[in-house]
């Protein structure tokens, strides 16, 4: 099929780094070590072949009592191909930091803030990685999957 | 005079614009460091609307989310309600019936018009020019009519449901529709006249906030923005989804990415809209709305109150929620600002696991402090309104 | 002596009653109902006594009501003393200004001379110019004095820009002196008896640039800088409310009135009607007798002068509903890279033409 065309060459040239792949309901989805993302998109964006020069969406999963623990997930496009794929990195909890990718795509500025707001994943070598949709001083990432429905948070005062 | 200019003690004004300002529809707040009148920096604040959209979605059941949806685009509901449709049934592997994909297809469209017209209207009138503002605001109402007539909602439409939509169009609906045009393209031709070929109002427009294809497509931009800056891309003709590989319709580009480019394709596509919605309504086939799917689609009031299976399953669906295969998939529409993507993540139960929005004007809005970086502080005006962010679908 | 005293108190009163107590209330009514006509809606129509609502025309009251029992609002860190006097400022010189616009011709009643202007100056142009520059001064002090950013932005913008087109305007005018060969409102006036000594006639280019310098001076839109609602909130009058804010609202409808007052005395022939002369009038109500006669011409002047008032009213507003707001560069763009220019040539070909002819 056309669209496994990724899947391949993202096996050939990084062998080492794919865990797993698959294409369930024709969404080719490609689970990869988190040590190579920046390398990976930058191919995925570079290579002729491919040209991935959307970065449409990026958002993490919290699978809580699965290790590792988050995947953070990247939805690719490519315009010239009109081919997308999904990129998942695992990032563990313990050492809960992945490599920014704000210098391969700029898009993904806001929306590693927000995986950041709402996950507590730490994007390494992010220009300005800071709370977004919450504000300075909410504690706690509520997106993860053991944040209290209905938790309520401390007032705070004004902010500088 | 580089002497006089050194020798004259002037300081930079930071100057809060919003979250209550007139000019921030959408509830944001901008930083604006001010020289004068240039704007020497800009930050840009958002989340005052923030409902936590995705915590709610995971805690209802997989139907519970469709009056999420309706409130993050407010301006154009019916689309999200058709993609996060569309995104389920694609989890499940299920398509609806011919008739239900055309009048899914007769709701976005409505549903865009209305986006469109909200947004060239908010444009014209934040520049100052009320009359244009009010006669598109009388299309609008049109327009919601129409809505209501489908959905009995004006505002937060709610329609679309997992395997079918909430009931059929109803019986005069495809004359009304072409009465409310009529009007709408009288409406359109007055706007027309009174902003395209305006002299102040291209002066406003031109040249403010250019951008290139490839840094828009770099920034993520979609929708009538990329467009705009003349990437022809458009969810409906790259992945045709529901029927729009069989209705002709053109997608509008631009030139050079300005704002009175956005406004031109938007105006266009404002037009194309109208279009799609009078094909389909002249090639809807007859038939069922709804999938004869129990487990996945309600059946009849008529059904469950008299057959003890459809009862059973009714129930089943309503308390545990109907139940996706394990899985995880993206699927992406074509919203009123650009490509609405839904990234849904399913365990097995009737819960959503994970249910994410793409929001389109989320990476428009973080490109601002890059458009307006230099330029006036009076540019901010017309330039936030062609973004067009709408504060549910950022924020969620 | 007490005649003259009698003459200039009934002249004042009947200004003031006219444009304080007719135009200011109803010229609010008329903004609304013209944009609600523009705008394919009902409009004002909401206040109603004992179910009668006269097309909205109580809605001058209940505005009037409405703003006296607000708060006088003062914010905190303002500069008081001049919060408070700035509006006053901006109001009292667009009340004055109307003092040099005759109304009217002049009259022999009962062996005593009537002149229809409460003012009449030699300098009357000049007049003119230096109160709606004090009007300039209102403007920033309530910008600077509200201590709120926004206010501040907008009195800067509302000062730049008034002096710029005070600039412009005064130079557009000097066409229709060097025409006229006079300052004086009322000969100015009196000289445009035939249809063909009109000011619009002799100076086209001049009526087009003095009505978008009026119009810009009086800050509204498209020339609505100070107060760009959508930009600056409501700039310079950000932090008014109560009849402070309403002194800002009268003095800009009161300005409306004006400017339409010195269009009409400057380019279209004043209180006389095409092709009527004042003594072909005079003659038309010899069955009045002598005075009955003056005192009719006299009526039918004073009409003819606030119907054209009126239609340049009209004009403003609708220019006003029409048109978008320009970018504050471009509004001082227009000023000294079009109008300013153009104004020099016209004085240019009107000299030519005057030492030719």
């Amino acid at each position: 099929m056309d669209a496994s065309v990724t899947l391949k060459k993202l096996a050939e040239r990084f062998p080492g780094s794919i865990v797993e792949t698959h294409s369930f309901r024709g969404d080719d989805t490609a689970i990869v070590k988190k040590e190579d993302i920046a390398a990976i998109c930058t191919f995925l964006r570079d290579d002729e072949a491919l040209h991935y020069n959307f970065m449409m969406d990026l958002t993490a999963v919290d699978y809580l009592g699965r290790e590792p623990r988050f995947e953070v997930v990247y939805h690719l496009y490519s315009l010239k191909y009109n081919r997308r794929v999904r990129i998942k990195a695992g990032v563990s909890e313990s050492d809960c930091t992945i490599d920014s990718i704000v210098s391969v795509w700029p898009s993904a500025d806001w929306f590693e803030r927000e995986v950041y707001d709402m996950y507590g994943v730490v994007f390494n070598g992010h220009p300005e990685l800071r709370r977004i949709l919450l504000y300075e001083g909410f504690e706690g990432h509520p997106l993860r999957k053991d944040y209290p429905l209905k938790k309520r948070q401390p007032l705070i005062g004004p902010i500088n | 005079m580089p002497e006089t200019i050194r020798d004259l003690s002037t300081e930079q004004m930071v100057i809060n614009m919003g979250p209550s300002h007139p000019v921030t529809h959408g509830t944001v707040k901008f930083l604006a460091t001010l020289d004068g009148e240039n704007i020497v920096d800009l930050k840009v604040d958002i989340g005052y609307l923030h409902r936590g959209f995705e915590k709610m979605c995971e805690s209802g059941t997989w139907q519970q989310v469709i009056p999420y949806t309706d409130r993050l685009n407010y301006v154009s509901p019916l689309i999200n309600n058709v993609g996060y449709a569309l995104a389920v049934e694609k989890l499940i592997g299920i398509e609806v019936t011919e008739r239900c994909k055309y009048i899914r297809v007769i709701a976005s469209e409505l549903a865009r018009i209305a986006d469109h017209l909200t947004n060239v209207a908010a444009g014209a009138m934040e520049v100052g020019a009320m009359t244009a503002f009010l006669y598109f605001v009388e299309a609008r109402e049109l327009v919601w009519d129409l809505i209501e007539a489908l959905c009995g909602a004006r505002v937060t439409a709610n329609y679309v449901r997992i395997g079918g939509v909430k009931n059929d169009l109803p019986d005069d609906f495809a004359k009304r529709t072409h009465e409310v045009f009529k009007r709408c393209h009288e409406l359109w031709a007055d706007v027309d006249k009174l902003l395209t070929h305006n002299r102040i109002f291209i002066d406003r427009l031109r040249d403010v906030a250019p951008m290139t294809g490839e840094e828009a497509i770099a920034l993520g931009f979609t929708g009538p923005c990329l467009r705009a800056t003349g990437v022809p891309y458009d969810v409906r003709k790259a992945h045709p989804y529901l029927v729009y590989d069989r209705l002709d319709f053109e997608v509008p580009i631009g030139e050079t990415g300005d704002n009175f480019d956005k406004y031109l394709v938007r105006m266009e596509e404002l037009k194309q809209s109208m279009r799609i919605v009078e094909q389909a309504l002249n090639r809807i086939p007859s038939g069922p709305v709804n999938l004869d799917m129990p487990k996945y689609r309600w059946q009849s009031k008529d059904d469950i109150y008299n057959r003890a299976d459809s009862l059973i399953f009714h129930f089943k669906t309503v308390i545990d929620g109907i139940k996706p295969p394990v899985g995880e998939v993206y699927l992406a529409v074509e919203g009123g600002n650009g490509e609405l993507g839904f990234y849904l993540v399913s365990d097995g139960s009737g819960k959503p696991y994970k249910c994410r929005v793409r929001p389109p004007c989320f990476p428009l809005t973080a490109a601002m402090p890059r458009m307006m970086k230099g330029r006036l502080i009076a540019d901010i005006v017309p330039t936030f309104d062609m973004i067009n962010m709408i504060g549910g679908e950022c924020d969620r | 002596m007490f005649a003259d005293m009698i003459e200039s108190v009934a002249k004042i009163l009947f200004i003031f009653t006219v444009n304080l107590g007719f135009f200011a209330p109803i010229l609010g009514w008329v903004e609304r109902k013209q944009s609600a006509l523009m705008q394919d809606r009902i409009g004002a129509n909401r206040a109603d006594v004992g179910g009668f609502t006269i097309i909205g025309l109580f809605h001058p009251i209940s505005d009037a009501i409405k703003v006296i029992m607000k708060e006088d609002f003062i914010p905190a860190g303002a500069e008081k003393l001049l919060h408070t006097l700035a509006p006053a400022i901006s109001l009292i010189p667009a009340i004055i200004t109307f003092a040099v616009v005759p109304f009217g011709g002049q009259y022999e009643l009962f062996g005593h001379h009537v002149n229809l202007v409460i003012a009449d100056l030699d300098v009357g142009i000049l007049y003119v110019f230096a109160f709606s520059g004090l009007a300039t001064y209102g403007v920033v002090l309530a910008g600077w004095a509200s201590r709120n950013n926004w206010s501040l932005i907008g009195g800067l913008r509302a000062s730049a820009q008034m002096l710029s087109y005070e600039v412009a305007m005064g130079l557009t005018v000097i066409g229709v002196m060097m025409v006229y060969g006079t300052l004086k409102l009322t000969e100015i006036g009196a000289m445009q008896e035939s249809l063909f000594h009109w000011g619009v006639f002799l100076q086209p280019l001049g009526f087009i640039l003095f009505f978008t310098c009026a119009v810009a001076e009086n800050k509204r839109a498209p020339f609505d800088m100070p107060e760009a609602e959508s930009e600056l909130v409501a700039g310079y009058f950000t932090e008014y409310s109560s009849f402070k804010f309403v002194m800002f609202w009268m003095g800009e409808f009161l300005e409306i009135v004006t400017i339409a007052g010195l269009v009409t005395t400057l380019f279209f022939g004043a209180w006389h009607i095409p092709f009527v002369s004042d003594s072909a009038l005079v003659s038309f109500f010899h069955f009045a007798g002598p005075n009955g006669a003056a005192v009719l011409a006299m009526l039918v002047n004073i009409t003819t002068f606030f119907v054209k008032v009126c239609f340049f009213i009209w004009l403003q507003m609708t220019i006003r509903w029409t048109l978008p707001r320009f970018r504050y560069d471009q509004v001082m763009k227009l000023c000294w890279k079009m109008i300013l220019p153009l104004s020099l040539v016209n004085i240019l070909i009107t000299g030519l033409v005057l030492l030719n002819g």
